[in-house]
């Protein structure tokens, strides 16, 4: 699982019927201490979101299908992303985090 | 399988319900002679390991072959506290 | 998944049979704001998308699950086709 922090929301009407209703979240992976990887620009990653997440707030997001699709409750999906948990504290000794 | 350090904690109150009782670690993938490598993953504890100890870590779907983990919605969990590691040369 | 543009397509007449019947596109992967990176990657298209849209993806074994009972060997699929108008606040406004 990776730590990310939610950027945008995706709207797209035009998508597999698995995905129906899902709310695909657009975020954005952060080192531990809460920045984004310096000197890179990721790819954009798309979760669907499975916690009620927002945009803003730092979340859990795992990146495995199998663990992704069963969180969001959709089995056999093209699922590879999913939020798992929203962020409340990270504790990293002798690192500063920001939440 | 890797190599990786805990060093650190993850809460997370609202989360999905199968992954309540898991302690989320922060752990730092490592080389075999104990050098730091780069980035970091979130990983769950199936074997009680703490901050600052060495551990192995499994990935992917077999994360999920770890005790307790059976249709948890994982991606990596930690599997052994390690000991030692032994090099050749 | 990720976020990319469709920016080509690929024909090809000598491949595996379960990939017979599909569209392979070639896809340029964005950044959150909707830049292109230096990257790109040929994906198998579900929805119908066409050249210039913005599209998300999945990768991985699930990318074949669209196709469902086949078995189609491809690690990367576009599932969805973005609306251009209600991302506009995301920066990618097409």
């Amino acid at each position: 699982m990776i730590i990310a922090r939610v950027v945008g929301e995706v709207v797209a009407t035009q998508k597999h019927p698995s995905h129906d209703e899902a709310k695909l979240l657009l975020v954005a992976p952060e080192s531990i201490a809460g920045t984004q990887p310096a000197g890179t620009s990721p790819a954009a990653l798309i979760a669907i979101d499975a916690v009620g997440a927002g945009i803003g707030e730092r979340v859990l997001v795992v990146l495995d299908g199998y663990a992704a699709m069963s969180a969001v409750g959709r089995p056999r999906s093209p699922i590879d992303a999913a939020i798992l948990g929203i962020i409340d504290e990270v504790a990293v000794p002798g690192l500063a985090t920001s939440n | 399988m890797q190599l990786a350090r805990v060093i650190g904690t993850v809460v997370a109150t609202r989360k999905d319900p199968r992954l309540e009782g898991f302690k989320l670690l922060v752990v730092r993938l490592q080389s075999p002679a104990g050098k730091d490598e780069a980035g970091y993953v979130i990983a769950v504890d199936t074997v009680g390991a703490g901050v600052g100890e060495r551990v192995l870590i499994v990935q992917g779907s077999s994360a999920r072959m770890a005790r307790d983990a059976q249709d948890k919605p994982i991606d990596a969990a930690i599997v052994g506290i390690i000991d030692t590691v032994e090099l050749q040369g | 998944m990720f976020l990319a543009r469709v920016t080509g397509t690929v024909v090809s007449t000598v491949k595996d049979d379960a990939l017979a019947t599909h569209k392979l596109l070639v896809v340029q992967l964005l950044d959150a704001a909707g830049q292109p990176l230096p990257r790109s990657l040929v994906a198998l298209d579900a929805v119908g998308a066409g050249a210039g849209e913005t599209v998300y993806c999945c990768r991985g074994k699930e990318a074949s699950f669209p196709w469902l009972p086949a078995t189609v060997p491809t690690d990367a699929a576009i599932v969805g086709i973005c609306d251009p108008e209600s991302n506009a606040s995301n920066g990618w406004s097409r």
